[in-house]
């Protein structure tokens, strides 16, 4: 090199200042505490509610372990299976519902329709009300005497009958159409993003090829809707799960407990009847199931992302 | 007293090192380009030296003081971003004079640097608008702007070019040289461009994969690339290298190509053959500047001896050597053998 | 893009197109048939209700269920409507909507422009958690508000609410600010700015558009929340929706149909007024909540 190198001039070093550090550290000290308090209102109250699953508690918690008493007086239990078996129908009539009325809204309203903005404040007005407030109309629209099956009958149809909510065994499917009406809008809105967003070359590869508008959706569009399918299907399980207040409103579990849901069960034993060891061990299995569900969804679709 | 002092800087990222012991010495004054392949680490060390960053190990000194526990507002520098980084919510004014805001600067004095930036940048009739309603070029000034209102020790580019037409670049290029030759401050510049790289600075550093691995004048860097990765990366086109044997022939040390099966040998410039003559026997490689019209043997930098480099190192421009055969091979040997052949004149 | 498959190619038969606005226009009516029942049932009389039917219009409109619903009707032991309940959701929903959402701003700041070793996994942590049904943390915070001292106040839904709300406005902000260049931060770091100042003089300002769409998004979670309110809460310290389930449930007497609906559209309102005057934002975060899967 032909510059002179510069001798190594003296350094200094001032000193680091107090204000400095506390500088340095705000991001922390700002973030830290309210990550740290949902953490711990999140793991560590299941960690708690773990333990109070296997301990006798009943009107005041005890932090005895008593083993597994709790589970098995749990599956012992006809109104507990009455909910997982309502569980299990509710989900998988709300999600194939929501997902069906969403789609084909969806693909309707993809079809250059006038006023489309109209109508689709229209279809998704019903995710702005709470589930109670969802609960309490449809609740008077089902109801036999004054509802829907008397208009009908008053239409001329003199036998029509229409009296899922007050029928044992039936009330889960009117919990089934009021949640559909509730948040099928939603699933609509999704499905159109997820229309809007589509490649417009694919389709006009696949008309050069000869595929009718009927192929081309089963075979092209509806396919890469796959993500948004996933989503929603992610999104309706965890409100089935964790659907409380539409039962409540709608049916308040009834009648009898024939449409009760494990949340339902769940609060009735842990709030209402003092037992909230059994309440506890109910909520675990809610947990659990969530996770059994949701996990592999995510962890089959993020492995098909990375494969893809 | 603006001098920068990088010793032996480190950077990792948990554990994946980005810098691997940086030294530069930076007078006071200096123009300084930082270039090398992207990732290889000199947006970090700016970030660095800039104290955006923290030092994972080494020292930084700006004008003699230590700055590595220094807050960037304490290091007295200033710094001009690729994307300009304009404070979308504030008007140019506002932006140019934000910190001196900070710096608790009266209003007057604030004015008064707002005015004299801006009549420098000659952005006066932007002052009230909102960098969303500049054009690239006017954001570009703005960012300088904002750089020049405070009249720092430290000046660093990241790339601040990079993102305008070749025109405005062009122009832009000559102010910034303009300015530098007004103010006279240090300045540490990162480019991508080799014009920028070759007409701006006093010095540069080329890096690669967070070392460097020559720091000196455009012209040492140039003609005497310390090795073949800088052989490679500076110069625009890129060099060819030739693989070739070292020879000796009647006393005269020189390579070996072969024409089909014609052996054509061509003699070394006088400078470089002293330097060859351990050479010989052993494959080599050469540098030979695409289409222009002089071949060259790559020498140690700062002596005048000429020599060979080991081709295991050789970066995939030396593949391309088969197309760097001239038609003739009378006049590829005038190249080799020509005195002024070792050197590659700017165009 | 705006437009659909049919924009894309030849229009279809008019037979088609019939069909389909016919079975739009069924599917309108399907969505709007509870809200005019409601709107329809809360202005008849009850002689009206059990004499017409379902979707008459009433024949004399009169506000009387309305009035009844928000002042005098029975929501369990008390008899002082909703007003009360109303109030209470407001007073709760307000802070707890505020408060997260700037506790939420903070934290995406701090995610995106000063992250810091471990800050990502934390996070993830935290958003994990939105999936749990929160039946399982309802026992301990039953407890956890009792040993604070605020059991069945509005302090502790609030609290509640903010705690479970983070992991969203988190998500909210975090998400905005990641389009955000950190070479603005950078800047003002150097500009001489600390970490409140980039935080209120620039980075605030960039972000009303995620401020709508979180205030809007926790707005309508927690006014419509039931859970935590009949879990925490009791008496007159009750949030709307559980005054209005225990209104319908209150049987006593002849079931007044009329005032159930009017108190449904008034637990109803202001979410809807939401979802009307800022609809677009109400659907960009019901769709950036769906982004979370
Ligand atoms: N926060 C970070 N965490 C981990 N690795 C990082 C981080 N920031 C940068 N790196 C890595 O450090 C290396 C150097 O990055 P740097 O931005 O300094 O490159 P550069 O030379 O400026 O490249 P370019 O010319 O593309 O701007 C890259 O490999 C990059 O991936
Ligand atoms: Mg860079």
């Amino acid at each position: 090199m032909n510059t002179t190198k510069a001798a190594p001039a003296k350094l200094v070093s001032p000193p680091k200042r107090v204000a400095d550090y506390i500088e340095s550290a705000l991001p922390k000290i700002v973030l830290g505490p309210t990550l740290l308090v949902g953490l711990i209102f999140i793991y560590g109250f299941i960690a708690w509610t773990g333990w109070l699953s296997f301990t006798d508690s009943r009107l005041l918690p005890r932090y005895e372990l008593v083993g597994f008493v709790q589970y098995i007086t749990l599956f012992e239990n006809e109104r507990w299976w009455t909910s997982l078996k309502n569980l299990g129908v509710f989900g998988s009539l709300f999600i194939l519902v929501c997902l069906g009325t969403g789609l084909l809204l969806a693909i309707l309203l993809d079809q250059r329709i006038r006023a489309e903005g109209f109508l689709r404040a229209i279809y998704l007005y019903p995710m702005a009300l709470s589930f109670i407030v969802t609960g309490t109309a449809w609740r008077w629209i089902l109801n036999p005497g004054l509802g829907l099956q008397n208009f009908v009958r008053q239409l001329g149809f003199e036998t029509f009958t229409f009296d899922w909510i007050v029928t044992p065994g039936m009330s889960i499917y009117a919990v089934v159409i009021a949640g559909a009406w509730q948040s099928s809008g939603f699933v609509m809105a999704l499905f159109l993003a997820g229309l809007r967003g589509i490649d417009d070359s694919i389709i006009k590869a696949a008309q050069v090829d000869g595929a009718g508008p009927v192929r081309i959706y089963t075979s092209i569009i509806i396919p890469s809707l796959r993500p948004v399918f996933f989503s929603s299907i992610i999104i309706l399980s965890h409100m089935a799960i964790k659907a409380f207040d539409l039962v409540m409103a709608l049916t308040g579990g009834g009648p009898g407990f024939s449409s009760d849901l494990p949340a339902i069960f769940m609060y009735t034993f842990a709030f209402n009847r003092n037992q909230i060891g059994l309440g506890a061990a109910s909520a675990m299995i809610m947990l659990m199931t969530v996770v059994a569900i949701i996990v592999p969804m995510i962890y089959s679709e993020t492995r098909k992302a990375h494969r893809g | 007293m603006s001098s920068l002092s990088i010793r032996n800087v480190t950077k990792r990222f948990g554990a994946l090192e980005v810098l691997k012991g940086i030294d530069l010495e930076i007078e006071d004054g200096e123009f300084i380009i930082l270039v090398g392949p992207s990732g290889c680490g000199k947006s970090t060390l700016l970030n660095m030296i800039a104290g955006l960053d923290s030092i994972s190990g080494g020292e930084i000194a700006i004008g003699g003081r230590i700055v590595n526990d220094l807050s960037p507002k304490d290091r007295d520098i200033a710094m001009v971003f690729q994307s300009y980084a304009l404070y979308p919510n504030m008007s140019v004014r506002e932006n140019i004079s934000f910190g001196l805001k900070i710096r608790k600067v009266g209003k007057e004095k604030r004015d008064e640097v707002v005015n004299r930036v801006a009549k420098t940048l000659q952005i006066e009739p932007l002052l009230d608008r909102l960098p969303s309603q500049l054009s690239g070029g006017q954001r570009q000034r703005v960012a300088m702007g904002r750089a020049l209102a405070r009249d720092p020790a430290l000046f660093l580019f990241d790339e601040p070019l990079s993102n305008l037409d070749a025109k405005l670049r062009v122009e832009m290029r000559a102010e910034i040289r303009l300015l530098h030759g007004r103010l006279g401050s240090t300045i540490v510049y990162v480019t991508h461009d080799q014009i920028e790289a070759m007409t701006l600075g006093d010095r540069i550093a080329v890096m690669k994969a967070g070392n460097v691995h020559q720091f000196g004048s455009p012209q040492q860097v140039y003609d005497d690339p310390a090795d073949l990765f800088v052989a490679s990366f500076i110069g625009s086109p890129s060099m060819n290298f030739v693989r070739a044997p070292v020879a000796s022939s009647d006393g005269v040390i020189g390579i070996e190509l072969f024409n089909g099966n014609e052996k054509l040998f061509f003699a070394a410039p006088k400078a470089a053959q002293k330097g060859l003559s351990e050479w010989i026997g052993q494959e080599s490689c050469h540098g030979h500047p695409t289409g222009a019209n002089h071949g060259r043997v790559i020498r140690e930098p700062g002596s005048s001896e000429s020599r060979a480099m080991p081709c295991q190192s050789r970066s995939s421009a030396a593949d391309r050597s088969g197309h760097a055969y001239p038609d003739s091979p009378e006049r590829y040997a005038g190249y080799l053998s020509h005195p002024s052949g070792n050197t590659r004149t700017r165009r | 893009m705006a437009d659909g498959y049919h924009a894309r190619t030849a229009g279809p038969q008019k037979f088609g197109r019939i069909a389909m606005y016919a079975l739009l226009i069924l599917f309108a009516m399907y969505y709007l048939l509870p809200l005019f029942v409601m709107v329809t049932t809360s202005l008849k009389t009850l002689d009206d209700i059990r004499t017409g039917n379902l979707i008459a219009l009433p024949a004399q409109i009169t506000i009387d269920a309305w009035v009844k619903a928000w002042s005098t009707a029975c929501t369990g032991v008390e008899c002082g409507g909703l007003k009360n309940n109303f109030m209470n959701s407001a007073t709760f929903v307000l802070p707890a909507v505020a408060i997260s959402t700037l506790i939420g701003a903070f934290n995406g700041y701090v995610l995106t422009m000063w992250r810091f070793r471990g800050s990502d996994i934390l996070f993830t942590a935290l958003l994990i958690g939105c999936f749990i049904p929160f039946q399982v943390i309802l026992l301990p915070m039953a407890q956890t508000l009792g040993y604070l001292g605020i059991a069945n106040s509005i302090a502790g839904l609030i609290f509640v609410h903010v705690v479970y709300g983070l992991a969203f406005t988190t998500l909210f902000f975090r998400n905005f600010y990641v389009s955000v260049p950190t070479e603005l931060t950078k800047a003002a770091r150097i500009d001489g700015a600390g970490f409140f100042t980039i935080f209120w003089r620039i980075i605030l300002p960039l972000s009303p558009p995620i401020i709508v769409v979180c205030v809007i998004w926790q707005f309508t979670q927690i006014w419509n929340d039931f859970l935590f309110g009949v879990v925490f809460s009791s008496g007159e310290r009750q949030p709307i929706t559980v005054a209005l389930n225990n209104l319908v449930n209150t049987s006593t007497g002849v079931k007044e149909y009329n005032v159930d609906m009017a108190a449904a559209i008034i637990a109803g309102l202001p979410t809807l007024f939401v979802y009307i005057v800022a609809g677009k934002y109400f659907l960009r975060g019901l769709t950036a909540g769906a982004v979370k899967g």
